[in-house]
């Protein structure tokens, strides 16, 4: 996670040429509790940063997935709707929500660095 | 946070990893460290404990149990006149229009002739405690217990746990409470114990002085079968075991027959009346309600919670939910709310209107899970 970016909405996001992976933090299914349904954007759709981009409910409450960025959707991954409570457990790595190809690339230096989100939720 | 009170067991919650929210005035866990789900779980197939010390406890004390039970009566819809010695019965505070100010439970002392043993929701107790006693006759008052705690154990293994410390308690059916002794070592604490919960599990509620419940809390932790249990988990089970929460599924609005528990109206009361807000009730009990709480199973996964909007297969509201989630036992969303009679038959098909989307669902029976009392 030391390469990722983060927002102060607790989605981490991956950068890979122009395709960013977006997902949620530990910190953030902490926060949740047990995940028991997603709801995941159309592919081809697209995603604007701030606007909602999902649906993560626990067993409280619900809460949106806010886009870190903004882009097209090109894959998500669908096994969440089947397991959600897959991120619980690997929120970081294989429970990741959404792939985009990134409108704006210069979006991502409005988020926060590693050390910055550890400082953020400390 | 720092006006919210503390129940005798705060340290406990914090101790064990509890995650604190603000509830009623309270600052209660809404879960430890292993979450809702597996709390949830843990209730049903062990036992778990609960802090409800927030809740309000009372008594109500006159000269003899007929002239108190008269007087609770003009207040309540049960058969409090014949309420057994020991036995413990479920009821509802009306107000003038037939609504609901509170649901409690009452008490007939076993040995104290004269007096009923209240426990009312943390919410409403001050409001409860002001009605009744503007409402009592002479010679008969109300005494609040608030130097005592309350904790429940719920769950198939409480029996056994029990057993070890208050030996009493193991032949009990529902719904019977008395005063007993909870032995502690060489000490015998006293304490007021029903077999009753609000999970529909099997299992007990303790009331116990405030400087004793953390002995008896830690005694009853020393058990492998027993965890604390939050508040989350306190909700998804009484909402898997259909039982109304107040604030949401029922309040001043609603009336106990809207709500379904005609159940809890003494035949007699039903006959005689004689208490108030009983021409909405007496009416409704006669020509039926026009609306009905029911439970609502959605058929896909997503949880429909309350305040969600439920509409026949037209696209026309017909009620709402009043209490809403996912259902850890049943493995998927479980809801109840209100719809009009005419679509408060079980499995008939309703959608529900989730984030500007049409779900699939369908009336259902409650309870959601079976209940396991000890009858």
């Amino acid at each position: 996670m030391k390469n990722a970016k983060f927002s102060e909405d607790h989605e981490w996001v991956k950068v890979d040429g122009d395709i960013a992976t977006i997902g949620i933090t530990n910190h953030a299914q902490e926060q949740l509790g047990d995940v028991v349904f997603v709801e995941l954007p159309e592919v081809g759709g697209t995603i604007a940063k701030g606007e909602d981009a999902g649906v993560i409910e626990s067993v409280k409450a619900a809460s949106e997935l806010v886009a870190p960025v903004s882009g097209e959707v090109v894959e998500t991954n669908g096994s969440l709707e089947d397991e959600p409570g897959s991120v619980n457990e690997n929120p970081e790595t294989t429970a990741w929500f959404i792939k985009v190809k990134l409108s704006d690339a210069s979006e991502l230096d409005g988020l926060m660095d590693y050390d910055a989100y550890q400082a953020f939720i400390a | 946070m720092s006006d919210l009170l503390k129940t005798p067991l705060y340290d406990l919650h914090v101790e064990n990893g509890g995650r604190m929210v603000g509830f009623a005035g309270y600052d209660m866990p809404v879960q430890y460290k292993t979450g809702i789900v597996s709390e949830h779980i843990h209730t049903r197939e062990k036992a778990g404990l609960f802090d409800v010390s927030h809740m309000g406890q009372a008594f109500l004390i006159g000269p003899d149990h007929e002239t108190v039970a008269a007087a609770l009566e003009k207040l309540v819809p049960a058969d409090i006149l014949n309420l057994g010695k020991g036995q413990q019965r479920y009821t509802q505070l009306i107000n003038e229009d037939g609504g609901i100010i509170d649901d409690l439970m009452v008490t007939r002392q076993q040995d104290d002739e004269g007096t009923l043993y209240l426990v009312v929701n943390a919410g409403c107790k001050q409001g409860d405690y002001d009605w009744i006693r503007k409402h009592l006759p002479h010679g008969i008052h109300l005494e609040e217990h608030s130097d005592h705690a309350l904790i429940a154990l719920q769950g198939p293994a409480a029996v056994d746990v029990i057993a070890k410390h208050c030996p009493q308690a193991v032949d009990m059916a529902f719904m019977d409470g008395i005063a007993s002794q909870f032995k502690l070592g060489d000490e015998d604490i006293e304490i007021h114990i029903s077999r009753s919960g609000y999970t529909g599990e099997d299992g007990y509620e303790i009331s116990v002085a405030n400087d004793k419940v953390r002995a008896v809390a830690d005694a009853l932790l020393a058990n492998d079968d027993v965890i604390l249990i939050g508040l989350g988990a306190r909700d998804s089970l009484r909402l898997e075991a259909g039982l109304c929460l107040y604030g949401h599924d029922i309040d001043m609005e609603t009336s106990p027959i809207e709500a379904g528990l005609l159940w809890s109206i003494g035949k007699r009361r039903r006959q005689e009346g004689g208490f108030i807000g009983q021409e909405r009730i007496l009416r409704e009990i006669a020509e039926k309600p026009s609306r009905r709480r029911v439970g609502i199973k959605p058929l896909g996964r997503a949880p429909a919670r309350d305040g969600t909007e439920i509409q026949n297969l037209e696209g026309e509201k017909i009620g709402e939910i009043t209490s809403g989630g996912f259902g850890p036992s049943v493995g998927g969303p479980v809801a109840m709310g209100y719809v009009q009679a005419a679509f408060a038959s079980p499995e008939t098909k309703v959608q529900l209107i989730v984030r500007g989307k049409a779900l699939e669902a369908e009336i259902s029976r409650m309870p959601f899970v079976p209940h396991n009392f000890k009858r």
